[in-house]
């Protein structure tokens, strides 16, 4: 069963003049342990749907299926919960909170899903030492490298087994050797089961990708096929 | 793909014999660019007559019996050497890149869209990029020469992605701009009048 499955997702903002049509009839499937880039350029439409494909905005019409569930069927208690126990999000800026240690923003989610503080944060550090940051659990945002601070944020987005991940650039704001980090964490984490999307206009991130899919205009133009296998690369033309 | 100055390279380690140099060479390129014995051997003896290295003479057997010679890099061998690291490429004039002409053609290409075009290659480039980044993520930890040689491969194959993208957003813009505007003359008059002009100056 796939992890997330959207149909024919259309999303239309403002009305009349002012109407813009961000997605139109999207269709995408993305199965436990594959990772999925859609990329485009601005305003293409990946944010909206990455937004919609995390049930944070609902489409104007078409049906968004997370581990088989019709999303619009759920009570918003039930969507809350699917938010905070099945989707992770990573975004380009962090979203860390300032005001927290880096061990207390990636059990945060946890203990706000009720969970007790003591075994949250059990689950935060194990998370942490994962991404080889057990020595950073107790520093602050602003004491972390842009680095660090996105590891960190793929901890909070991974914490409690989520089975989907949602990225939007994960590593826009990082540089290659950090973003590349980045892409390898996520991918090593789809691995192990997890489901991922990856929004970005970034080729090189979007190669991380098990299947890369092209929008243009809100319109799904295009994906690629997979790979033959990396050995072809390397066998000379005769 | 200077195998001259490669060679040179090697052997400014030390002597080597021809096979040596062919393994050497091929662990210090990630492999990837795989060389025959007999390159090896005709660079060696180009170099020898150039005087940039010497043969110490024979001793022993190659693989099909011949004779195995070592070789050691010259004073000049080393200059040369010292001189080609710092010379840069001539990038100086663009290459007549195939993929360029095949946009800048779809483009005037009666009942061609341009932007499929576009796509097709797009599409085909990152698929290749998803190829080196699986062989990245698989070996380049193992394997340093291979990570620079991947990593070159996936910066270029990225900048032509780039390229296609800056391309594509040209042309929206000038779509939007009303372009292409109708056309009575023939499509290449315009080019042929610029060439005849810059062929008389």
């Amino acid at each position: 069963m796939s992890v997330l499955e959207l149909r024919s997702i259309s999303k239309v903002y403002g009305r009349g003049a002012a109407e813009v049509q961000a997605l139109r009839d999207v269709s995408m499937t993305v199965e436990a342990g594959s990772m999925v880039a859609v990329m485009g350029p601005s305003g293409s439409g990946k944010s909206s749907l990455l937004t919609i494909a995390g049930t944070l905005e609902e489409p104007t019409s078409g049906a968004v299926l997370v581990s088989g569930q019709d999303v619009a069927r759920m009570s918003g208690g039930a969507k809350a919960r699917l938010r905070r126990r099945t989707v992770g999000y990573v975004f380009q800026d962090f979203n860390l909170l300032p005001g927290l240690t880096a061990a207390e923003n990636v059990s945060l989610p946890l203990e706000l899903d009720g969970m007790s503080a003591r075994r949250a944060h059990l689950a935060g550090l194990a998370a942490l030492e994962d991404l080889g940051l057990a020595d950073h659990a107790w520093r602050f945002p602003d004491q972390l490298s842009g680095g660090e601070r996105q590891r960190v944020a793929i901890a909070r987005a991974v914490v409690g087994e989520r089975k989907l991940l949602l990225a939007d650039e994960p590593s826009g704001a990082l540089d290659s050797a950090n973003g590349e980090a980045v892409m390898r964490l996520i991918h090593a984490y789809c691995k192990q089961g997890t489901a991922a999307v990856v929004v970005t206009h970034d080729a090189q991130l979007a190669s991380w990708a098990d299947r890369v899919v092209f929008l243009r205009d809100g319109r799904v133009v295009d994906q690629t096929v997979p790979p033959a296998g990396p050995e072809s690369l390397l066998e000379q033309p005769s | 793909m200077s195998v001259r100055h490669a060679l040179l390279a090697l052997l400014s380690e030390g002597p080597k014999y021809g096979l040596q140099l062919r393994e050497e060479f091929e662990a210090r390129t990630g492999e990837v660019w795989p060389l025959n014995v007999g390159q090896v051997y005709t660079t060696l003896q180009r170099l020898e007559r150039d005087g940039l290295v010497e043969a110490l003479g024979e001793a022993g057997a190659d693989d099909e019996g011949g004779p195995q010679k070592a070789y050691r890099i010259t004073v000049a061998g080393s200059e040369e050497l010292t001189h080609w690291l710092r010379v840069p490429p001539d990038l100086t004039s663009p290459p007549r890149d195939e993929l360029v002409m095949k946009v800048l053609v779809s483009v005037r290409v009666p009942g061609t869209d341009v932007h499929e075009v576009i796509q097709v290659h797009r599409r085909y480039l990152v698929q290749l990029m998803q190829e080196w980044t699986r062989l990245k993520e698989e070996e380049a930890d193992a394997d340093l020469a291979f990570a620079l040689v991947v990593d070159a491969e996936l910066f270029r194959l990225d900048s032509v992605v780039r390229w296609l993208d800056a391309a594509e957003g040209r042309l929206r813009r000038a779509e939007a701009d009303g372009w292409p505007p109708p056309r009575k003359l023939p499509v290449s008059m315009p080019v042929l009048q610029r060439r005849r002009r810059i062929g008389a100056s």
